[in-house]
């Protein structure tokens, strides 16, 4: 079993002219393999520089976080065997892709970097990741990004995070820029994904009603502070804090059409 | 459940001790961005620096007996005036070069940049400020006609599109890939010596000395119309261009969308809210582009044998005189950057962004 | 727990119930299906690579390009003299079966040295454009990837280079030659002219460095060079295209100048040189047209290829640019006016449409 661990990490930005700002404050939480962890909160909040630090797209300003036991290497052979562990599906399945490479270069070169098969295994291996990700390899393997629609390339853009075949997975609001009608075709396969590799799943999202869904625990972040963490159910259900109640009363309820979201956020998250 | 306020103001990155950035901009009305513009004025004074350093170096790498002869053949130049020129060209060997540079901006800083051979051993500054004038007025007039007819035309070009105007750009275009000199030798062939309607070059006629009489006034209008008219249509194209592009981009705004939805008169959102932000990026360019103009003005110059500060730097190309050659190029290069500053002063207040990052 | 196995069941009953409604249809009987089976060939690829040229204008620009390429390279078969060739018994002469463009003062065709000048001017032109490309390339790119001082220092650099004035500069440098062969006067006009290209590239690579893309290939680890040169570049290249180009026209209309100025001395021809010689002889006062209109309008024909060739890549970069034209005149047919806000609506036939 995989552990990722995220102790009191702080990350404050200095912004030039305008002092600093405290984009992440004391935030832990452990991600074990075969679990999902449903990380909720607004814009703003500081879901993004989780995924930044994880990624090391950015360093913590104090903290640590750990794979295994094992602080995250800066260079070298560890920092990229600890890349190959983790991986990130982005959130604009626009803008993840390169205009210019064809989908077999996008998955095979993840393949090639990381050495996961040998060299005349590589096109083979392509073409399993595009099945397993539910796309026909033999129609697009050979297009351009835009030639796909937004689904398809964020199935595309899973089948390059699960390339390296890495231990955790960070969705970066996944399917926030998604058609609402193939949302759940998405998620879903995330979710045989990650029962199927034993995966741990960071779900990073502003949706309460997927985080619900698809994950075992959640965590609402509010202005770089962790404010209610547990169990997907306990958080939805019987909220503690009072931003995670309005968070919920804002959220529509197909049930209820008559009632009108209550709060300071209106109808809409 | 009743509503529970959450503490929660919107985290900005600018905004994070004044609150929002609309509250910041309200605050202050017409607040002078003194760090961009300060920014932007310690860069041109960088590149002052930069440029007087260049001209320290070139007449360093040439090959020095050119200049010594040069100073051979002029014996009537005095012991100081010698001196600041064996300064200015490079001719101090025996001092180190860090005490050469010095001895160069010092020359500098108090004004003198030498006298000039070629002009009776006056005073390169007093020769070049005889020119200036002339230059400024005729490329200042020129730029300022055709960034206004390019600027206008374009928009109109951009908010009328798919119609006949469109076959402007085309037009203009070719018209500013026409070298400059080749389009004034033509209009000198055809409108001065064909048909006769303007003189031939100069500034003014000949046994004229300048005084403000109605008179020379109308001399300087009567020799100045071809080169000003030259410069306007070569540089037009390049203005009308930008503008409508911008425009085009511009108009497909969704602010566009919503002032001509609210009922605004076209004239109103073409003027008032379109053409006002396509005209941004066209001050930027004007900036830019003064460099370019004052290449054009000198062969300008040189064509219509306009007294400028460009036909002075091609005479003394010609005749060698290093001094006024330098000095020339700094002056130009001066004036350049103040019309930078300018350019980002208007900038700085026709764009409220510049004043909002003083947050 | 409890919530886990519910999910599973959910999930399980879902994958069999919906397919995904964007999946491609998994037979053999995809529409393209058949094409999309065997490899983009070699020329598909570079078709499309140059895809930003295949439109009608920079295909004109490219033609007229083209020609004066040839011109420069054939042009010792194609001149009817040397260029050099002095005839005293024809001098001043106007266009005549023996010299389609006349003579000069000396008896010279002016034919054979506008055919000859082509050479200098695509040679220059070109060489320089080289030059500046790659030293805009390399400062431009880096300055916009890079972070902090490093890339606020290179900007600073190009800034100075901008803005400081060219011609000035390049007119005091040719002065202290004596005798510069051709690859120095390209050299230099190259050093010049670099400026404008890497702010533009700058620009670009920074706004690129943020895609996600290239976050993505940051986070798999891809090494720096790679991410430059194989990520990066091929969506620089339209602006690099037309970078290039905008060079070359700068270069061609700087040379031609300083040829006529007279500070580049006469001893390549190229049509500056040619109009310098027109000018001192009085060609414009005497109207000798057929010495001085031919050099000027193969320069202006260049420029207009030139600027073709970047039209197209313009409107390949923004599509805007070229359907807002169309998009307009199709309206227009249908009797709307493009800035009108008010759509023309169907009017109501059937009676499910009420008010």
């Amino acid at each position: 079993m995989t552990v990722l661990e995220f102790d009191a990490v702080t990350k404050i930005y200095s912004v030039r002219g305008a002092g600093q700002m405290k984009a992440l404050d004391d935030v832990s939480f452990r991600l074990e393999s075969g679990r999902t962890i449903g990380l909720v909160g607004q814009s703003g909040s500081g879901k993004s520089t989780i995924a930044k630090i994880l990624t090391q797209l950015e360093t913590p300003t104090s903290g640590e976080v750990r794979l295994d036991g094992q602080p995250i290497p800066r260079r070298g052979k560890g920092l990229r065997a600890y890349r190959q562990q983790l991986r990130m599906v982005f959130q604009d399945p626009f803008a993840s892709l390169n205009p210019y490479h064809s989908i077999r270069y996008h998955i095979a070169r993840p393949l090639r970097l990381d050495n996961v098969v040998p060299r005349d295994q590589v096109d083979d291996e392509v073409r399993r990741l595009l099945e397993r990700v539910r796309l026909d390899s033999n129609a697009i393997i050979d297009r351009r990004p835009h030639e796909l629609s937004g689904g398809q390339r964020q199935r595309v853009a899973i089948a390059r995070a699960l390339a390296s075949r890495p231990k955790i997975l960070v969705a970066d609001e996944p399917v926030s820029m998604l058609d609402v009608s193939i949302r759940v075709g998405v998620l879903n396969l995330l979710a045989d994904l990650q029962r199927e590799e034993g995966l741990g799943v960071l779900y990073i999202t502003h949706d309460l009603a997927t985080a619900r869904h698809f994950s075992d625990e959640i965590m609402v972040l509010n202005q770089g502070r962790v404010i209610e963490h547990g169990p997907a159910d306990e958080v939805i259900l019987r909220p503690q804090n009072p931003y995670t109640q309005e968070l919920r009363a804002a959220s529509p309820d197909p049930d209820n059409h008559f009632a009108p979201a209550t709060g300071t956020f209106g109808g809409a998250l | 459940m009743t509503a529970v306020e959450p503490q929660l103001p919107a985290p900005d990155l600018v905004a994070v001790q004044d609150g929002t950035t609309a509250t910041t901009a309200v605050k202050g009305h017409s607040r002078i961005p003194w760090r961009f513009l300060g920014g932007r004025a310690l860069f041109y004074l960088f590149t002052l620096w930069a440029a007087i350093t260049i001209n320290f170096f070139l007449p360093r790498m040439m090959k020095g007996d050119a200049v010594t002869q040069y100073l051979a053949r002029n014996r009537n130049v005095s012991p100081e005036a010698a001196d600041a020129l064996r300064s200015l060209l490079g001719l101090d060997t025996d001092k180190s070069l860090l005490q050469q540079y010095i001895d160069y901006w010092a020359l500098l800083l108090q004004g003198d940049l030498g006298v000039s051979l070629l002009h009776g051993l006056r005073p390169v500054t007093e020769v070049i400020s005889q020119a200036l004038p002339w230059t400024i007025g005729l490329v200042g007039f020129a730029t300022l006609v055709a960034f206004a007819i390019g600027t206008i035309g374009g928009a109109i070009v951009g908010w009328r599109r798919g119609s006949r105007l469109d076959a402007l750009v085309p037009i203009t275009t070719f018209l500013s890939t026409i070298p400059y000199f080749w389009l004034g030798l033509l209009a000198i062939a055809v409108f001065s010596v064909n048909l006769g309607w303007f003189p031939i070059g100069k500034a003014y006629g000949v046994g004229m000395s300048p005084e403000w009489s109605f008179e020379f006034v109308g001399q300087v209008i009567h020799h100045g119309f071809l080169p000003a008219t030259t410069i306007i249509i070569a540089s037009l194209g390049g203005w009308m261009l930008g503008m409508r592009n911008m425009m085009l981009t511009v108009l497909d705004e969704d602010y566009v969308m919503v002032a001509q939805a609210k009922g605004m008169p076209n004239s109103r959102v073409l003027w008032g809210y379109a053409a006002r932000n396509a005209v941004l990026p066209q001050i930027q360019s004007f900036a830019l582009s003064i460099g370019f103009i004052v290449g054009g003005t000198i062969v300008m110059e040189m064509v219509f044998s306009y007294p400028g500060v460009g036909k002075l730097l091609l005479d003394a190309t010609n005749a060698k005189d290093y001094a006024l050659m330098q000095g020339v190029f700094l002056v130009i290069t001066l004036s350049v950057l103040l019309a930078n500053l300018l350019a980002d002063v208007a900038y700085a207040f026709l764009d409220p962004r510049t004043r909002q990052t003083e947050a | 727990m409890t919530a886990v196995n519910d999910r599973t069941a959910q999930g399980a009953s879902q994958r069999t119930t919906s397919a995904p409604a964007t999946a491609t249809v998994r037979t053999s009987a995809t529409p393209g299906g058949g094409s999309a089976h065997k490899r983009p060939t070699f020329w598909s690829k570079l078709g499309s690579a140059f895809a930003m040229f295949r439109n009608g204008k920079s295909i004109a620009g490219l033609s007229i390009l083209g020609f004066f390429v040839l011109v420069a390279i054939f042009a010792d078969v194609l001149a009817p003299y040397s260029p050099t060739q002095v005839n005293h018994t024809a001098r001043f002469q106007p266009p005549s079966a023996a010299h389609w463009l006349g003579t000069t003062h000396i008896g010279e065709d002016v034919l054979s040295q506008v055919i000859f000048g082509t050479r200098g001017v695509i040679v220059v032109g070109f060489l320089a454009a080289i030059i500046a490309t790659i030293i805009a390339i390399v400062v431009g790119v880096i300055s916009g990837y890079v972070r902090g001082w490093r890339s606020e220092g290179l900007s600073a650099l190009t800034n100075v280079f901008l803005v400081i004035p060219g011609l000035p500069l390049i007119i005091i440098v040719a002065a202290m030659f004596e005798d510069p062969p051709l690859w120095v006067i390209a050299a230099v006009l190259g050093l010049i002219g670099w400026a404008w290209g890497a702010r533009v590239l700058r620009a670009q690579t920074m706004s690129l460095r943020n895609r996600d893309f290239i976050q993505a290939a940051r986070a798999n680890g891809e090494p720096l060079r790679r991410i430059i040169t194989v990520e990066m570049l091929p969506n620089l290249m339209a602006l690099i295209a037309a970078s290039f180009v905008g060079t070359v026209t700068a270069a061609i209309i700087g040379l031609t100048t300083l040829s006529y100025i007279g500070v580049i001395p006469v001893t390549t021809y190229n049509w500056g040189t040619i109009l310098n010689w027109a000018s001192a002889q009085g060609a414009f006062r005497q109207n000798q047209w057929w010495w001085f209109m031919p050099p000027g309008l193969c320069i202006a024909a260049i420029g207009v290829a030139l600027s073709l060739i970047n039209f197209g890549i313009d409107e390949y970069v923004n599509p805007r640019l070229r359907s807002a034209g169309e998009r307009a005149r199709a309206m227009k047919k249908k009797g709307m006016n493009v800035n009108d806000t008010v759509t023309v609506v169907r009017p109501a036939t059937t009676t499910q449409e009420n008010s």
